[in-house]
């Protein structure tokens, strides 16, 4: 944590404790992508996860005044969801370690046609170079664009949809995935590629055509 | 890259993420900046990955469902501050 998201953590406990509703909704909010994603790497429907969020917000207004800031705020929430979601995911027989799930794609970044064969001169080079997007104009800002992001994330693996929200979307820290998802970090990184990875490849095939 | 010496575009889009997450030994990150000093179309495809990013990172939160925000709203008015 920087001392400028330090501040501002004590800032939101502060408002937090003394009841401001409007920064509770606005967390409640901010976190809701994550929470249910996480959620859904435990326990199987979506609707079950959802209680998970919900029990998971009562347990926070539980605790609030026990909470010591040892971590994060947003550390300590998920934390209490990854509980409650292992609780909920044992009773349904489903618990999913989350380090198992890390091997269950090794899908190259690039498909390996793109790329000059063993018997080729230039071996592992591109064929046809990947498009300058560059050239497009405020490209990432199209509301399309990020639609289509949108959309390639909701098709990934759990864990990659898990990583690339709270790394790309939220804006968390590689610890903080870490410290959530009880992942190396390591395999929070090749999650995170992959996750990217797929994801560019989905907006190469909306732009590019 | 193993060798030290180059690395081909094949190796440049899957050691992307650990170049731009700082993860890359020092002599490692030479030789991909080396790869991309001389190939346009690693340079396009690094660009590609940072819009990919940037765009990612333009996504709206999720909606909470109705139920649920007023269920969690409720409890935390009815808790005595």
């Amino acid at each position: 944590m920087t001392l400028g998201t330090a501040t501002a953590e004590s800032d939101l406990l502060t408002r937090l404790r003394a009841g401001d509703e409007k920064a509770f909704e606005a967390l409640v909010a901010g976190m809701y992508g994550t929470m249910l994603t996480v959620a859904r790497t435990y326990v199987k429907d979506r609707a079950v996860a959802e209680e998970v969020v919900q029990e998971t917000w009562l347990g926070v207004i539980n605790g609030l005044d026990r909470f010591e800031g040892r971590s994060s705020l947003k550390t300590w929430i998920l934390s209490i969801l990854v509980n409650q979601a292992k609780t909920r995911g044992t009773r349904e027989a489903r618990t999913v370690p989350f380090a198992s799930l890390a091997h269950e794609d090794d899908a190259p970044a690039v498909d390996p046609e793109r790329f000059r064969g063993p018997n080729e001169p230039y071996t592992g080079g591109w064929r046809a170079f990947p498009a300058n997007w560059k050239a497009a104009d405020q490209l990432a800002q199209d509301r399309e664009t990020i639609r289509v992001a949108m959309r390639a994330i909701a098709e990934l693996p759990l864990t990659q949809q898990t990583v690339i929200r709270m790394r790309d979307v939220e804006g968390y820290s590689a610890e903080e995935v870490c410290a959530t998802l009880d992942v190396s970090e390591a395999n929070q990184r090749v999650l995170l590629h992959r996750a990217r990875s797929r994801v560019r490849s989905a907006l190469e095939r909306h732009i590019d055509g | 890259m193993a060798d030290g010496t180059a690395i081909s575009c094949q190796e440049v889009v899957e050691v992307i993420t650990d170049y731009l997450e700082g993860r890359l030994a020092p002599e490692d990150a030479a030789v991909f900046e080396a790869h991309l000093e001389l190939c346009e179309g690693c340079r396009w495809y690094l660009d590609q990955m940072r819009i990919t990013i940037d765009a990612v990172g333009r996504i709206e939160d999720a909606e909470v469902p109705d139920e649920l925000r007023r269920t969690v709203l409720a409890a935390f008015r009815s808790r005595r501050v």
